[in-house]
């Protein structure tokens, strides 16, 4: 066996025992690229080197975990999905007197900013309270500061405009120096916590959950997990919505989800009509 | 020696004309999986995978998330994702930052193909205007995988396969006319 995975099994193991993270059902060649980053992020220059600090150096697993989930958002990313969630998606919702959104995995909020956006535009808003969760808790801080570096501002204002948006996109930040801050106004139905997909429970009964580019990460077990949870988590004909390019045709739990828009994975939680199981 | 496994191609600048030449050329009879990150700048892949099956003999798919590196299928790395080869040969993607200011990135396509491959591994660094796969194919020599670099000066960018001999060196430095008949000779018994 290759030394490195050997390190890597330690690593593992190390972020389990010491501190209560379980990376086992995590999909191995993306997690040994995000290690090997790790050390030489800090300079460790071993694996080996990494452990010993994660075992040894008080607060060092914070830092670890920051390089482990690698926040990676953007605002209306991928516009055709926000088209139809505001399309087809909303006007279910809007049937409900208060409307729960779990959005999985937020990492840097830019995704809860444009939810809140969006569902402002629909009039929504005021009756909607949305769950954004991550376990890395700098990204969640950083969430809920809502501060963006201006250069992004111009991509994200093109995708608004895609998405459907109806008015303009710098009528929702406020520019200084290199930085935008969004409207503080848009958090306010907003709630940031730390949860961990692997290892923490249902904690709400949602309409919606938004879960993308997270269970591209984990092995296959650990998404029919994950699955299972979100189809716990969602009332009857609830809504999921992943990213454009996951699979789940290799998950049992996927059965109890039926397509809404198979192409941008779209899909309602539901007891009849499942997804056939391909695989 | 016997015959390689699976199949690597990296190309970004010039790549799709390159391809449109090298594809053809491959028997019909490769059975071994085929997988390519080949930069296009485009949000969309389709229209790449759709110009290529044009005309190769071998089927060309978008590679998807978790299916199996079928043999004998052409697999186009996404827009806009890694493409990882898991060491079950089964693909993964993810949105990690770009490489070498390349996502998909042809040294992560590289790096987990040699570690998933081996040295059933070939893999071919052609045509581009930066240095990404230079240290892929590095690894992927390191795992005895066997490495072909086009001819930079058959190549319509250079800088790529200069890069790549200059990191990596090669085990064949070939004109692009080459390459199929030397991955047809590796990888059919």
């Amino acid at each position: 066996m290759d030394v490195e995975d050997i390190e890597i099994e330690l690593f593992i193991r190390a972020m389990q025992r010491r501190h209560g993270y379980d990376f086992n059902d995590y999909a191995p060649a993306s997690l040994k690229r995000r290690v090997q980053q790790l050390v030489r992020t800090h300079d460790a220059g071993t694996i080996s080197e990494l452990n010993r600090r994660l075992l040894h150096e008080d607060g060092f697993v914070t830092r670890v975990i920051e390089g482990l989930s690698v926040p990676v958002s953007e605002m209306f990313r991928d516009p055709p999905v926000f088209r139809t969630l505001r399309d087809k998606v909303l006007p279910v919702l809007a049937s409900y007197p208060e409307i729960n959104i779990w959005q999985a995995g937020c990492a840097h909020g830019q995704e809860v900013y444009s939810l809140a956006i969006l569902l402002e535009e629909a009039g929504l808003y005021d009756r909607a309270r949305i769950y954004a969760t991550d376990f890395n808790d700098a990204a969640l801080h950083v969430a809920a500061e809502g501060i963006y570096a201006t250069r992004d501002a111009r991509d994200w204002s093109r995708n608004y405009i895609e998405g459907g948006g109806q008015k303009s996109f710098s009528d929702y930040y406020s520019a200084r120096y290199d930085f935008i801050k969004l409207d503080q106004r848009l958090r306010r139905n907003v709630t940031f916590f730390n949860h961990n997909l692997v290892t923490d429970d249902v904690f709400c009964e949602a309409h919606l959950i938004l879960c993308r580019n997270v269970l591209i990460y984990f092995n296959n077990t650990l998404q029919d997990h994950t699955l299972a949870l979100f189809r716990k988590s969602l009332v009857r004909g609830g809504f999921l919505c992943l990213g454009t390019r996951e699979n789940i045709d290799f998950s049992p739990a996927a059965a109890s989800f039926a397509d809404i828009d198979a192409g941008l994975r779209i899909y309602q939680a539901s007891a009849t009509n499942p997804r056939p199981l391909t695989r | 020696m016997s015959a390689r496994t699976a199949i690597a191609l990296g190309c970004s600048a010039g790549g799709l004309a390159a391809l449109q030449r090298l594809l053809p050329a491959l028997d019909h009879r490769l059975s071994v999986p085929i997988v390519l990150c080949c930069h296009t700048g485009s949000a969309d892949v389709s229209l790449l995978v759709e110009l290529l099956a044009r005309v190769s003999s071998l089927p060309v798919v978008e590679a998807a998330e978790r299916a199996p590196a079928d043999p004998g299928v052409i697999h186009v790395a996404p827009s806009g994702y890694h493409l990882l080869v898991e060491p079950n040969a089964h693909f993964s993607l993810s949105v990690d930052a770009r490489v070498t200011y390349a996502r998909p990135s042809i040294d992560v396509l590289f790096e987990t193909a040699a570690d998933a491959w081996q040295d059933g591994l070939v893999a071919v660094l052609m045509t581009g205007a930066n240095s990404d796969g230079a240290h892929g194919l590095k690894a992927v020599r390191q795992a005895g995988g066997y490495a072909i670099v086009q001819d930079p000066d058959s190549a319509e960018s250079d800088v790529m396969p200069r890069a790549g001999l200059e990191i990596a060196g090669a085990d064949a430095r070939l004109p692009l006319d080459q390459i199929a008949q030397r991955l047809n000779e590796l990888c059919i018994p």
